[in-house]
């Protein structure tokens, strides 16, 4: 066993949450490290994939516009997640983000107003300048700053919990183990979305299909470890935050790009060329959460998104160029797709589809009439050569399976609450999160629980 | 990865196309520059629009240390990098006479410097020939100093015929690239597009990184290059404009150099001098603590040679200022003009012509803001 280290408070993990955590105890005068598995280079976890952070405030901040009162945020929140929340801590997140972003700025943050394509979120979120990653650059550049100890490529592999208490952590870096004592942790590892054994565990075979969108070092293990030293968790292993995606992205870490934004514009088929779902139900920013598990359900999960050339051009170019063909017959061989089929599903969509006045912007009156599944907006008819496939499956971002914790981030323990164990981020986000998603929230729980866990940690080591 | 491998021009158009898509689906950089938005209006990118976008580029690198898909990323999305390479293409591909462009890319630093010693040499040889004592004797400003050396009429004819063929070899070259672009001529000169494209590229708007800063010469944020390119930039108008005031002097006024101290020209060029000696080594001296990620080794030598030039020209010219009464005038004037004339005769085909491409992309950018979008995003 190499050289023993110790300081006031540990930080497990390295993403947004992790580094609020270990920035506000370090303020708070607190001696921190902070341990990553990934090499410098990929550090930040999912972090460095997100693009901005879901923002109450009562009035234009910033780049912000308007107004989103907690009231809005928490009717939001409530419906995505069906009441699968728990309203207080959800509360209490959206609270504390009408507060970050002077103290984000003071971090060396920067904002902008919201992204082409994205005028939608201008009013309730707020669009880091340079995405996750510039964000995640900041942070560390301030960590640095503050002479906070980030360990690269260091795994904890060992956790000393005993009764709720927390000793050390055995760290492996670099194949050589050391023990780090702390006052307290903060786990902000992540969840277990890049641990396909752990995936398969809660879904069964089909997990193979799945592709993950984030880090491929969101292994669980921090989250098994917690589990395996008594700390309670809630919600459904197969719960997270799912999105339909390119079918040809890279198994990991595709991030944004992968997206396609084409569904609401057109049809969507299984491999047995069939529809399944009202394509055209509300608007795609609000839908593309749902359609992760939706393409999941399906045989060998795997979707094909159809539009004609009516719709080129209408949505956000998407990384991978579209399958394309002269006709239905030769999409669906390029697709290997039942020809017949195939043209079969296209044609009764086609004759369901009631005349109307197509706008991409509004619930316009395009809609199918006598078919089931229907497709209730933006409904036209593919008819216009050449066709266009995009290949969809399932893009895992982060799983909820959580860690329960409190209003001070203190993770339980059995019946109580620990004093020196604190959890924020994707470790805890299903007390928020049962299920569901909406954009910029992952980024709100973090930043608001990573501030809470590294403020009540530095409390508790400092007295 | 080593980068240092040349690339040729298909397929680094190849490799920018690549890039150019999955930064048009990511889109988290188009707060950094002009660059991003400028993509984000576009679903194809055909060569000519690569060679536009990679012109308006100011490789600061803000939107590679915020890039996700940077290396080590299995995308490998290096944006400075390839449009730095895609940009020495461009002057290549666009200068006139293309065969000079193609030697000087070769090895533009040593050409650079073996120009300037060239034409010094032959100045020097020249001198020689004619009258062996006068070089190395000491000529009083009232003995009208410099043209007791080389005539006013000879310098007057070298550099009106060296400034001509660069006036057309710039000329050539915007009238070649501009219309690639899909452009007409009418619109580049429109005033207030032109005066938006001038007031970027006088103030570099396009270095501050949308504030703070670029990440140059590595992901701290620095104002250093924007200030060094300012030092060098102006401290050229500066020089040029001595040179202008003394022209006038010449020629409306009969009076003829060298001028006092205090003049004009020399209050002129003594302030841009140092401007153009401390601008091009900063700018040097940043190049080479550049984060090797992202420069373009191929670049090196046009850099180098271009500001070598500069160096040396204002180091000469400053010395004649001082020292023009003195014995060793005459060789710091050949090698001031061989300095001189060899800046000249590559400016069209190394890193000056930056200028001439940068300008017109962001001309273009402006005019293009005001057209509508050919096709509608959602939102």
């Amino acid at each position: 066993m190499a050289a023993e280290a110790s300081c006031d408070v540990l930080v497990l993990g390295a993403g947004n949450a992790a580094l609020c955590a270990a920035l506000t105890a370090r303020e708070a005068g607190a001696s921190v490290i902070v341990l990553e598995a990934a090499p410098r280079a990929m550090r930040g976890g999912n972090s460095r994939h997100t693009r901005n952070m879901r923002t109450m405030h009562d009035a234009p901040l910033d780049v912000l516009t308007g107004a989103y009162p907690e009231e809005e945020y928490w009717q939001d929140l409530l419906k995505v997640t069906g009441g699968q929340t728990k309203e207080d801590l959800a509360r209490l997140a959206i609270r504390g983000t009408g507060g970050h972003l002077p103290w984000m700025k003071s971090k060396g943050v920067r904002f902008q107003p919201p992204l082409g394509g994205t005028l939608h979120l201008s009013r309730t979120n707020a669009f880091f300048l340079g995405g996750g990653k510039a964000l995640m650059n900041a942070y560390f550049a301030a960590a640095q700053d503050a002479g906070i100890e980030v360990r690269y490529e260091t795994e904890v592999v060992d956790l000393d919990i005993r009764e709720g208490v927390f000793h050390s952590a055995t760290v492996e870096c670099a194949g050589e183990r050391s023990v780090i004592r702390a006052r307290a942790v903060v786990a902000a590892a992540g969840g277990f979305e890049s641990n396909l054994e752990w995936l398969r565990e809660a879904w069964g075979p089909t997990a193979d299909n799945f592709l993950i969108r984030g880090t491929p070092y969101n292994r669980g293990r921090v989250l098994r470890l917690f589990m395996e030293r008594g700390a309670q968790t809630l919600g459904d292993p197969t719960q997270g935050h799912c999105v339909a995606i390119d079918a040809r992205a890279p198994k990991f870490d595709g991030g944004i790009v992968t997206r396609v934004d084409a569904v609401s514009l057109g049809i969507v088929v299984n491999a047995e060329a069939k529809r399944f779902y009202d394509e055209g139900e509300d608007f795609w920013p609000k839908r593309y959460a749902i359609w992760g598990r939706l393409v999941a359900g399906q045989p060998g999960q795997i979707a094909y998104s159809i539009i004609d050339s009516k719709s080129m051009g209408r949505f956000m170019p998407p990384v991978f160029p579209p399958v394309q063909a002269r006709t239905i017959a030769d999409l669906a061989k390029a697709l290997s797709l039942d020809p017949q089929r195939l043209g079969a599903t296209v044609a009764e969509f086609n004759a369901a589809v009631r005349p109307g006045t197509f706008d991409h912007t509004i619930f316009d009156d395009c809609r199918t009439e006598g078919l089931a599944p229907a497709k209730t907006h933006w409904a036209r008819a593919i008819d216009t050569p050449p066709y266009y496939a995009y290949p969809l499956r399932p893009g895992i971002t982060f799983t909820y399976l959580s860690v329960v914790v409190d209003e001070n981030a203190r993770v339980k323990f059995g019946a109580k609450h620990a004093d020196n164990v604190f959890a924020a981020g994707e470790i805890m986000s299903g007390n928020v999160l049962g299920k569901g998603y909406v954009a910029g929230v992952g980024m709100a729980i973090g930043t608001t629980f990573g501030r809470i866990a590294g403020r009540e940690a530095a409390r508790h080591v400092r007295g | 990865m080593s980068g240092a491998e040349r690339k040729s021009l298909p397929e680094l158009v190849e490799e920018a196309q690549r890039l150019l898509s999955i930064c048009n689906a990511c889109r988290y950089c188009e707060g950094y520059c002009a660059v991003f938005p400028a993509l984000q209006r576009r679903l194809a990118f055909p060569e000519q629009d690569i060679h536009y976008l990679a012109n308006l580029c100011h490789n600061c690198g803000s939107c590679h240390y915020a890039c996700q898909y940077a290396p080590p990323h299995e995308f490998d999305l290096n944006f400075p990098r390839t449009l730095a390479r895609v940009r020495e293409q461009t002057y290549r591909k666009y200068a006139w006479p293309g065969a000079f462009a193609s030697l000087y890319d070769r090895n533009a630093l040593a050409v650079a410097l073996a120009s300037a010693a060239g034409i010094a040499f032959m100045f020097l040889l020249a001198a020689l020939v004619a009258d062996p004592a006068r070089l190395f004797q000491a000529h009083s400003d009232a003995q009208g100093s410099f043209y007791a050396l080389i005539p006013h009429g000879t310098m007057v004819a070298v550099f009106g015929s060296v400034s001509a063929f660069v006036a057309v070899a710039f000329a050539v070259g915007f009238a070649r690239f501009w219309p690639d672009m899909g452009e007409r001529l009418a619109d580049f000169v429109k005033p207030a597009t032109a005066l938006e494209a001038l007031r970027d590229a006088f103030t570099l708007r396009y270095l501050d990184g949308g504030g703070d800063g670029c990440r140059y010469p590595d992901e701290k944020l620095s104002h250093s290059r924007r200030v060094y390119h300012h030092l060098t930039f102006y401290g050229f108008l500066l020089c040029f404009a001595a040179t202008s005031v003394a022209t006038v002097y010449h020629y409306a006024f009969g009076w003829k150099a060298p001028y006092p101290f205090l003049s004009l020209p020399v209050v002129l060029g003594t302030v841009g001098g140092i401007g153009l000696i401390a601008g091009p080594l900063g700018l040097m001296a940043l190049r080479r603590r550049r984060d090797p990620e992202l420069a373009a080794p191929e670049q090196k030598g046009m850099d180098e040679g271009f500001l070598a030039l500069l160096v040396a020209i204002s180091v000469t010219g400053l010395a004649l200022a001082f020292l023009r009464e003195t014995g060793v005038m005459g060789v710091l004037l050949c090698l001031h003009l061989g300095a001189v004339l060899a800046l000249f005769l590559t400016m069209p085909y190394g890193k000056f012509a930056h200028a001439l491409y940068r300008v017109a992309a962001l001309v273009r950018f402006h005019l293009e803001r005001r057209r509508p979008v050919a096709f509608i995003a959602p939102e």
